[in-house]
């Protein structure tokens, strides 16, 4: 029996869907537009794939969303929980309060209920004081009726979770079942201020993600669909619906790590540079062993300094929606503002009034796209050298990505990318796979089941080695818990940092592995 | 006399980035501390030093250990205000006013916290104008001025006084106490008058942070080139326009050690810079001639927006610009260069100041 799998990739004008078959190739494809309340959108795309296709629906197994329902919430700072903030940490930490250094906006939304507690842990494990249970039993009966969803953090649950384990125990026996806690540890890694903001967040968007994640269940349902529900995440991996609810923060970044992967899978390279050009902007990322490269620095989300990981990208003004002004004969602007999804009204060659980037590709005779004698009298001239730079926009951007002067790869996807030659200065060689517009969806799609542990490692006691192996084993397993394929599974990526200025050479080992969705003939639902 | 608010501080801790010379610890988390102090306790007093009696306890407020610690246990606030307190217990006088031990990084910002809460002014005035790693590489030391009775306290209420022979003693037992403390500590060490404060410190150097913060912040938004503005501001050189093509980093015995290299751009095309760091930044060379060395300033700034880039903020492909700035004349004293020249670092040239080295270099 041929099985099929949806996947769809919500973006900031288009949401892109396709529906794969078991070999993952498309059998249909789409782009709708983003709707305001993302959902409308979403069933408009998945409707149009599942009635082009025209495959027994009992046969589609599984639906994959990458949706930007959490990050949209968090930016708007609307429809957010009712949020409590408990930080374990005093007498340590006082002198910088949660939330301080967020906007004010947010600090009001989420700042309502803070709370904080003697307890905590030093870099080598050992308690800084006790934990105060009595005052989260107290903190617990005061929350009652006033919260639906508590953030806990405790100073270096990245080396021991105790103490954020035991609070938890405690809200859930007070309060039941249905309040929603984050744990810090869970979702962040060492620098206490951006885990908590990142805690603070996840606890934020919990109805949110509850709600994305029932109304796509009903969708398919609508659609006489009983697929297994999977979401999208900022690594390119996949998790399930309750894991989704528990931690939908990890949704945030999921749609450019969709177009890297979709990109990879499209092209069958593992290491590339890929850029996406969208109608606004042209991100650009880098894959490594098939994944997204992360960042390194310190990622703000609607302003709240966090440190998980989000894919490494550079974003350039450049999309098929920008707009060019000419000033004289010589001088011209390219963007950053852009007519956006309403390029097809507003271009010139669309029979608009704008001069866009896409007007200016048409005119050269690179792509022939709507009525070329509408831009046939502008200056040939002039629009080389915009051209020239447009080109030269996206090779810097490349080169802002590189790690080293060797010439790569690079891989162009997005319903954009006809803006860009076939030759960039700093590629190797540039490709433009297929279905290349859809890329994200595809991403989306085909996006395998990780597991991760992060841990401090004391590696005078236990030795280098044995540290790996113990860090490897632990997300491997993982892995297999969150559903994949054990014998598909392979460690993607190992890091070892070692803390400066600490003594028996603590070490931070971070350790991913991914594998297949692991094949189930009977359909879960959540 | 100023009241500093939180703007200033804003402006001053971009400032103390730049003059922490790539180290120093991100102010990131020292800025907040000053931030939060401020809005609850009010804004600080700056006084000059020409302002303070000369007869005045005047005490720096710092942090010793590891900054990632500081990252994750960030103090409570009441361990700084013991260490004065002890202090001012032992030497039997009130503490008159605060300063940075060090302008750059993240002990620029400390003091700010402590004066919001104790009521006691901040006096404009280090002993480094810039950032460095040691204990002893305080313009102080070059007068003599001893670093005990020091007083070391953590948040759990623990303080240690230490009354040591000299600096190295200090710094061996201060480093293993701090480890059993939690990795992190806050000190009120290098007691002294304010007269000894005007003779052997570096003077105005909050104001001059504040302004290079505030140039940068003003040239944003009115659109003009920040760089320019920096170098008139800190009297500095450009050294060197290019883009990072290749970054060795590796930490030995607790420090970031390595070496960035820059391609040339604009006016540099066609040349190599080579910046060596250990913590900060040491030397920037090209391949005929050294342009600038410790303890003058080597700033690495975002071409753009003129921010200051740390050494772990270097990246492949990111667009920069070097500049040298002159270090205070204490420090180029022959003392001052055995100190924090760059022989001590391990490098084999004779200290030239940078003013001299653009103008000519020396050839290698």
């Amino acid at each position: 029996m041929a099985t099929y799998r949806i996947g769809i990739d919500v973006g900031g004008t288009h949401t892109d869907a396709v529906l794969l078959n078991d070999k993952n190739e498309v059998i249909s494809e789409t782009k709708a537009s983003t709707t305001e309340d993302v959902a409308t959108g979403i069933y408009h795309a998945m409707h149009k794939i599942v009635s082009h296709a025209n495959v027994p629906k009992e046969n589609i197994k599984y639906a994959m969303l990458g949706t930007t329902h959490c990050t949209n919430a968090i930016v708007e700072r609307k429809r957010l929980n009712q949020v409590a903030v408990v930080r374990i940490g005093a007498p340590a930490t006082l002198a910088v309060k949660p939330l301080i250094g967020v906007p004010n906006d947010l600090r009001e939304l989420l700042g309502e209920h803070v709370f904080l507690v003697r307890g905590g842990h030093e870099f080598d494990g050992r308690e800084i004081v006790e934990l105060d249970e009595n005052h989260l039993y107290e903190i617990a009966n005061e929350l009652k009726e006033k919260v639906d969803s508590i953030a806990i953090t405790s100073v270096f649950s990245p080396v021991s979770k105790a103490h954020e384990e035991r609070a938890a125990e405690i809200f859930q026996e007070v309060l039941g079942d249905s309040i929603a806690l984050s744990l810090s540890s869970e979702i962040g890694s060492v620098g206490l201020l951006e885990r908590e903001n990142a805690t603070i967040l996840n606890a934020s968007v919990i109805n949110v993600a509850k709600m994305a994640a029932e109304g796509f269940i009903d969708a398919l349902k609508n659609e006489g669909i009983q697929a297994k529900v999977f979401f999208g995440q900022n690594d390119g991996t996949l998790m399930s619906v309750k894991y989704a609810m528990k931690y939908p923060i990890f949704t945030v970044a999921c749609g450019p790590t969709n177009s890297l992967r979709g990109a990879s899978y499209l092209s069958e390279l593992s290491d590339a540079i890929v850029v996406d050009v969208g109608g606004t902007t042209s991100d650009v990322g880098v894959l490594v062993q098939s994944f997204p490269r992360e960042s390194s620095l310190a990622v703000e989300i609607g302003g709240a300094r966090t440190n998980f990981r989000m894919p490494d990208l550079v974003s350039i003004g450049l999309g098929g929606g920008t707009i060019i002004k000419i000033e004289d004969e010589h001088s011209f602007t390219i963007g950053p503002e852009s007519v956006g999804y309403r390029l097809p009204e507003k271009g010139l060659v669309f029979g608009g009034d704008t001069l866009t980037t896409t007007d200016v590709v048409v005119a050269l005779g690179k792509s022939n796209l709507g009525d070329v004698k509408k831009v046939s009298h502008l200056d040939k001239n002039l629009l080389d050298k915009i051209y020239v730079r447009m080109v030269e926009m996206v090779e810097e951007a490349i080169d802002r990505m590189k790690t080293s002067a060797d010439p790569v790869p690079v891989i162009l996807v997005g319903g954009g990318s006809i803006l860009l030659p076939e030759t960039l200065k700093g590629a190797s060689h540039v490709i433009r796979p297929n279905h290349s517009g859809v890329a994200n969806a595809i991403g989306s799609a085909i996006a395998q089941v990780s597991g991760q542990v992060e841990k401090i490692f004391v590696l005078d006691e236990i030795g280098r080695a044995a540290a790996l192996q113990s860090a490897k084993e632990q997300a491997i397993k993982e892995a297999v818990e969150a559903g994949a394929e054990p014998s598909s599974v392979e460690i993607v990526d190992i890091e070892d940092v070692p803390l400066a200025y600490l003594p028996g050479n603590a070490t931070r080992v971070r350790v991913k592995a991914a594998g297949d969705l692991k094949y189930q003939s009977e359909v879960a639902t959540h | 006399m100023r009241k500093i608010g939180k703007q200033e501080i804003e402006d001053m801790a971009i400032g103390a980035a730049l003059l922490g010379t790539g180290g120093g610890g991100d102010p990131y988390i020292g800025k907040l501390m000053a931030l939060q102090a401020i809005e609850e306790y009010g804004e600080v007093i700056l006084l000059d030093p020409e302002e303070v009696p000369d007869d005045a306890l005047v005490v720096p407020s710092s942090m010793m250990g590891a900054p990632t610690v500081m990252l994750e246990k960030a103090p409570s606030g009441e361990e700084a205000i013991r260490a004065f307190n002890q202090l001012e217990e032992y030497l039997g006088e009130k503490i008159y006013g605060t300063f940075p031990i060090e302008a750059g990084g993240v002990n620029s910002m400390l003091p700010f916290a402590l004066a919001a809460r104790l009521g006691i002014p901040v006096i404009d005035a280090d002993g480094m104008g810039r950032a460095f790693p040691e204990l002893q590489m305080v313009t102080f030391y070059l007068d003599g001025i001893s670093a005990t009775p020091a007083i070391i306290a953590d948040e759990k209420g623990n303080t240690a006084l230490l009354s040591t022979i000299d600096n190295v003693w200090t710094e061996r037992i201060a480093r293993s106490a701090t480890i059993q403390m939690g990795g992190s500590v806050m000190c009120a060490m290098y007691s002294m008058t304010a007269k000894d404060l005007k003779k052997s410190g570096i003077t105005n150097i909050l104001k001059l942070e504040e302004e290079i913060g505030k140039s940068i912040r003003l040239a944003k938004i009115n659109n003009v080139n920040p760089i320019e503005k920096i170098l008139e501001t800190v009297n500095g050189f450009e050294l060197f326009k290019g883009k990072v093509i290749d970054i060795d980093r590796k930490t030995e015995s607790g420090f970031a050690k390595g070496v960035a290299t820059f391609e040339g751009l604009e006016q540099n095309k066609g040349e190599n810079l080579k910046l060596r760091f250990q913590n900060e930044h040491l030397i920037a060379q090209t391949n005929e001639k050294v342009l600038c060395m410790t303890p003058d300033l080597i700033a690495v700034l975002d071409s753009e927006t003129g921010l200051p880039i740390t050494t772990e903020g270097i990246r492949y492909g990111s667009r920069c610009v070097v500049i040298g700035i002159p270090c205070h004349p204490k420090w180029r004293t022959e003392k001052g260069i055995a100190t924090v020249g760059p022989n001590y670092f391990g490098y084999d040239m004779a200290y030239t100041p940078v003013e001299e080295l653009v103008k000519k270099g020396v050839t290698q």
